[in-house]
């Protein structure tokens, strides 16, 4: 059994940034399809009970990703991201979005910028996230509305978690 | 009005204060010195900050120091708990899936 890798994650207040770096047993090739290929996507992108289903993945500079979420109650919240320049093999950028099922943006919830970056370490891949809030307003409120509504779903990690920390 | 953490961090300058105090407890005038606004306006800051309870001010000797509540500031850490354990969860699947890929080529 592999032991699991340790997650790093960073966060800067003062630029509105939030930073987590990850290794993966694979090489780049393997780690940047199961990132853009919407098939593999769909089996890891959302967090336990939750599953992500794709609608539709144009992935390409101007492209859009549009899926789902759906709890074990069968709710659904829709999201959205559009690509902005891709770099195959490593690295990708995106603005994300919550949307209705066609796709319509939700200007009530704040939208994140992402940067993804992948790199070769020894025999594996080093994925390297970034997340940029748009403004101050918007880190607020996403610190307001606090990931734990959002992600309700990581309740049970997170008591897993804080019982070890 | 009511108070919270993240009131407290959501304006530069108070966060600017708050690295500040992490290092060494400082009186509101030495604090001031460290930025370009009014004297008045830090001391606003550390009114909020003071109401949020992230600044205990304490006298010492005739001077009013301002203490970080680290306590509190631990508070500031929990909003990213949520965060982190979503990335697990995706991370564990992912180091799944990416075996398969393995599994399926060779």
């Amino acid at each position: 059994m592999m032991a699991t890798k340790e997650t790093i994650y960073t966060k800067d207040a003062a630029n509105k940034k939030i930073k987590v770096v990850r290794d993966f047993d694979a090489p780049v090739e393997h780690v940047w399809r199961a990132w853009t290929e919407k098939e593999l996507v769909d089996q890891w992108w959302a967090p336990k009970p939750w599953k992500a289903n794709t609608q539709s993945m144009d992935f390409r500079a101007g492209g859009t990703w549009l899926y789902y979420m759906e709890g074990p109650d069968g709710s659904r919240h829709y999201c959205r991201a559009d690509y902005e320049t891709i770099v195959p093999n490593k690295s990708y950028t995106g603005l994300d979005a919550f949307c209705d099922e066609n796709g319509k943006i939700n200007t009530e919830f704040p939208r994140m910028h992402w940067q993804v970056q992948f790199t070769s370490s020894g025999s594996g891949t080093r994925v390297e996230v970034e997340i940029t809030f748009a403004s101050e307003t918007d880190l607020e409120k996403i610190i307001e509305m606090g990931f734990k509504e959002g992600f309700a779903a990581a309740h049970t990690n997170l008591d897993e978690l804080l019982a070890t920390s | 009005m009511r108070r919270d953490v993240f009131q407290g961090i959501a304006d530069p300058t108070r966060r600017a204060i708050l690295s500040l105090i992490v290092l060494q407890a400082m009186t509101p005038n030495a604090l001031a010195e460290h930025f370009d606004c009014s004297r008045q306006a830090v001391s606003k800051h550390i009114k909020i900050l003071t109401e949020c309870e992230l600044v205990k001010q304490e006298y010492s000797g005739r001077e009013i120091y301002c203490h970080l509540n680290t306590k509190k500031m631990k508070e500031v850490d929990k909003w990213l708990e949520p965060f982190r354990a979503q990335w697990e969860s995706r991370f564990e699947q992912l180091d799944n899936v990416l075996k398969n890929i393995k599994t399926k080529k060779s």
